[in-house]
């Protein structure tokens, strides 16, 4: 495997953490109007991913340098030419990290009814443009000889796009109800339960259409293949559900969306970038990759440092395993 | 209305308008990170109550700055692909590399560590716990250390090689790039500077309680700590200054000539430092100014007989060199950002020492001034560092990446000047609200005081922390 095929799969890997981590933190986020009957319920959702949200979200910063660094011109034709989709995840994005911080400064529940609001539209926004974004990719877009993208954001709102982003929606929304119920204790963790029962339903039919069409449209054998371990494993996820394993519920929804990001990226290998209007203009990780010796230095970077990253994320979730409860947020709330 | 909607000059606007709010809440988390971090280690090492309180008092000021830092730069990380993509293409084999290092290295540890700090409290054992902030701590100097790398570059270029045919610059020395002798100095020069922002924000909330004669078990400790903290800080800022100075002079003479708006080369006393200059509005005269001999040959070459090239034999040089333009910045700027910047802080050093020698031996002064004086510490000091990087960035003009590449070739040629201005549109509303709701957090978190903390537990003589939550 040639230095850019690996940090294609790499980049790939960037993003798989990114929507596996960061999509249950949407879906809990969206939960808050659907499963936060009061302020204290409210407060045990948001505190389910209060330690672990920051880290999360990075995994989209180092997703982007990696970008950047391996691929310059996909990150420069990505990022300018989804320019004011990027610039409304950028705002919700910043809304819904302060949020976090702030929404318990003060106890007025005027200015908590602000911060929730943010949260959930916040986490909404960006569940639904990255799917948007991520099927144009796929799908490919009108791109010049400059590889500069020239098209406008209303192109960008076509219907397999939109189907995109209501199935990583609908994905992470279920994510993050089925992540509730893992981490909350009582009556919150028995309505969870049956939301994502709910929400199940739905996200399984547009996923499947989602799916579905991809794979007419653009698929290649590793994209039936990663889709097929996504079908089986929200199937298995709903049902898991179901049965009250939410353990297991949990985990093989992350694989559903581990898988189906994988998907995605399978069906653009060896391009990065499809041009829609003439294939010469595509950008392809040859013509888009950094020179051998920047990607070797940053190979070495990688394999030292993705492991150890890894370890000690993977402490930080074991410390806060625990399930969070109104008594401890009534108790430290005070 | 084409005037209004250029795409370089509202990408511009964009890139200095939210770099310059980032680096707001940058130096506080770079500066109040170490310092929390060695309150808790008191806290640790002795057990002391009022410990645990500055340490909680500063940590909750800490974190409301923290989450805007965090925030705002995602806004960073993605800009420079959204407004300046012929910069990336440009750039990017060589740029990218340190930002993804600093993403990988820096940005995952500290992230991961500050929520196991926040919400450690009643989850870690004290040693591990206290390790935590530390590594947070780390973290945000490390992550300093390869965005000014990553910044050198552009004002230095080095570990390059051009690529005709691609028409980009290629990374041939990693090592070059991340000990870039402007690297180097300007690293512990923004590290320094960072600290001074944190005991201005230590002195001023401190001063703001002992002017009202509370909170004294606490507050008299971390003034004094601050007090402390300033004048080490600030010795090592001016000290680092001066090195970057030389690298500055070695490698962009020209910013050095518009810093103190020298138009003809100067040699050994003539090459004076001037403390106040009134010009023609046009910039070209001098009317009226206070000089002192020989200080700008000495902080350019540390040589009394040293000579500063002047703005037109380098704008000639430069012509020669690199065809017809105006390679000067705006000179009026840089000439005054340089003043504040180092007037500012020198003032702070000053401030400082006074404030040592008023609280000798536990006095605590009575007049009212004194206290008014000290509360300014904090938003002064971030001023200094705020306009010390303005000087950087726009002495550093028409060049994004110095000598390589004008600022003009290196915006995306496909967004328009309306995406750009309904941009910069939306982050001054979001940036401008969010400043209000932080500013009045911060104010109201350091009036509330040091929170009141439980009895200590009568075995081991320590109180346990309370938890915390969202
Ligand atoms: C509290 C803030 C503060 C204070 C008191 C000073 N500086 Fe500074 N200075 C900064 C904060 C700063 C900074 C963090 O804003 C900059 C911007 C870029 C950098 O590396 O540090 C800077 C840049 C900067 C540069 C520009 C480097 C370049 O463009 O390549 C020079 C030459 C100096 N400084 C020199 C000094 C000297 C000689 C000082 C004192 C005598 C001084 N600074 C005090
Ligand atoms: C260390 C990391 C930094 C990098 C990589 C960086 C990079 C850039 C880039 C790409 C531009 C846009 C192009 C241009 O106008 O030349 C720019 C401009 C600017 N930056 Fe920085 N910057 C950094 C730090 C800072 C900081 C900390 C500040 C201020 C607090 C700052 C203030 C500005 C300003 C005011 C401009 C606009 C200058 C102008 O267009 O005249 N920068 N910088
Ligand atoms: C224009 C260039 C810059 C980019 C691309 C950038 C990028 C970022 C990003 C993505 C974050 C969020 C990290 C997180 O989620 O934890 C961040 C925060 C931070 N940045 Fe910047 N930044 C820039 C300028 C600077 C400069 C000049 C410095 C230091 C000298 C700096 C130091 C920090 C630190 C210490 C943090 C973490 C603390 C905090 O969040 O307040 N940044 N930056």
């Amino acid at each position: 495997m040639d230095l850019s095929t690996l940090w294609f799969w790499i980049v790939a890997f960037l993003f798989v953490g990114y929507f596996v981590l960061d999509g249950f933190d949407f879906g809990i986020g969206m939960s808050l109007p659907f499963l936060g009957r009061d302020d204290t319920d409210r407060r045990v959702l948001i505190n389910t991913i209060g330690p672990v949200w920051d880290l999360n979200e990075t995994w989209v910063i180092v997703a982007g340098a990696s970008l950047f660094a391996a691929f310059p011109e996909w990150y420069a034709t990505l990022f300018s030419g989804f320019y004011l989709a990027l610039l409304l995840i950028l705002l919700a994005l910043i809304a819904r990290g302060v949020s976090f911080e702030y929404r318990h400064q003060r106890p007025e529940s005027k200015w908590k009814a602000w911060f929730d609001g943010m949260i959930v539209v916040g986490s909404a926004v960006p569940a639904l443009l990255w799917g948007v974004a991520f099927a144009n990719i796929v799908q490919g877009v009108p791109l010049d000889a400059d590889h500069n993208y020239t098209g406008t954001l209303f192109d960008l709102l076509n219907p397999y796009a939109l189907l995109g982003g209501l199935t990583t929606l609908l994905l992470f929304f279920t994510h993050g109800v089925v992540f509730a119920s893992l981490k909350t204790e009582g009556d919150l963790r028995a309505r969870a339960r049956r939301l994502a029962t709910r929400a199940g339903v739905v996200t399984i039919v547009v996923a499947a259409a989602f799916l579905l069409w991809t794979g007419l449209a653009f698929g290649t054998p590793w994209f039936w293949i990663l889709a097929g371990i996504a079908a089986v494993a929200l199937v298995g996820g709903w049902i898991a559900n179901l049965r009250g394993a939410e353990g297991v519920a949990f985990a093989l929804l992350a694989i559903t969306v581990a898988a189906a990001v994988l998907a995605l990226f399978a069906s653009l290998f060896p391009d990065v970038m499809p041009a829609s209007n003439d294939p010469a203009n595509s950008l392809t990780i040859e013509n888009a990759s950094s020179t051998p010796y920047t990607l070797t230095v940053m190979s070495w970077v990688a394999l030292i440092f993705l492991p150890l990253v890894l370890a000690y994320q993977a402490w930080t979730y074991w410390i806060f395993r625990k399930r969070v409860s109104r008594a401890h947020v009534e108790a430290a709330a005070h | 209305m084409n005037e209004l909607l250029d795409p370089l000059l509202l990408a511009r606007w964009q890139f200095g308008l939210t770099t310059v709010y980032h680096f707001l809440f940058v130096p506080i988390t770079i500066g109040l990170a170490t310092t929390v971090a060695i309150f808790q280690t008191a806290w640790y090492r002795t057990g002391k109550t009022q410990y645990l309180q500055v340490t909680r008092f500063f940590g909750s000021i800490f974190l409301i700055n923290f989450a805007m830092g965090v925030v705002t730069g995602i806004v960073q990380e993605f800009q420079f692909g959204m407004n300046w993509s012929e910069y990336s293409r440009f750039v990017g084999d060589v740029f990218g590399a340190p930002l993804a290092l600093e993403g990988l290295l820096a940005f995952f540890f500290e992230a991961t560590f500050i929520g196991l700090w926040i919400f450690g409290w009643d989850k870690l054992p004290r040693g591990i716990h206290l390790a935590t902030i530390w590594c947070t701590a780390v973290g945000t100097i490390v992550s300093a250390y390869f965005i000014i790398a990553a910044n050198a570059f552009m004002q230095n270029p080095v570990g390059y090689e051009m690529n005709a045919e691609k028409g980009r610059a290629e990374l041939v020395d990693i090592w070059a790039l991340l000990t870039n002798p402007v690297a180097l100095a300007a690293f512990p020069h923004t590290i320094a500077a960072s600290f001074m922002v944190a005991a201005g924000l230590i002195i001023s909330a401190s001063a703001w309680h002992l002017a009202r004669n509370q909170h004294l078990d606490s507050m008299r400790p971390a003034l004094k700590f601050g007090l402390w903290l300033m004048v080490g800080s600030g010795i090592l800022t001016t000290l680092f200054g001066d090195q970057l100075s030389l690298a500055m002079v070695a490698t962009q003479p020209m910013k050095m000539a518009a810093a103190e708006a020298t138009y003809d080369t100067v040699c050994g006393a003539d090459a004076s430092f001037s403390l106040f200059t009134l010009g023609t509005p046009d910039g070209t005269t001098e009317l009226f100014s206070i000089r002192v001999p020989y200080v700008l040959s000495l902080l350019s070459t540390h040589t009394f007989d040293g000579c500063v090239e002047g703005i037109n034999d380098l704008q000639a040089d430069y012509q020669a060199l690199y065809g017809p333009g105006d390679y000067a910045p705006i000179i009026w700027v840089t000439y005054w950002a340089f003043r504040w910047m180092i007037g500012l802080g020198m003032l702070h050093v000053l401030v400082a020492v006074v404030g040592l020698w008023l609280t000798r031996k536990g006095r605590m002064p009575r007049q009212k001034w004194v206290w008014k004086i000290a509360i300014w510490s904090f938003p002064l000091s971030l001023a200094a560092m705020i306009v010390g990087w303005i000087f950087t960035e726009m002495g550093r003009q028409p060049w994004i990446v110095f000598s390589l590449l004008p600022t003009e070739s290196a915006v995306s040629p496909n967004v328009t000047g309306l995406d750009v201005l309904i941009s910069l549109v939306a982050f001054t509303l979001i940036y401008g609200a969010l400043a209000v709701v932080e500013v009045r957090l911060v104010i109201r978190a350091i009036k509330q005081g040091p929170p009141e903390i439980g009895e200590p537990d009568p075995e081991s003589g320590r109180v346990e922390p309370a938890a915390t939550v969202y």
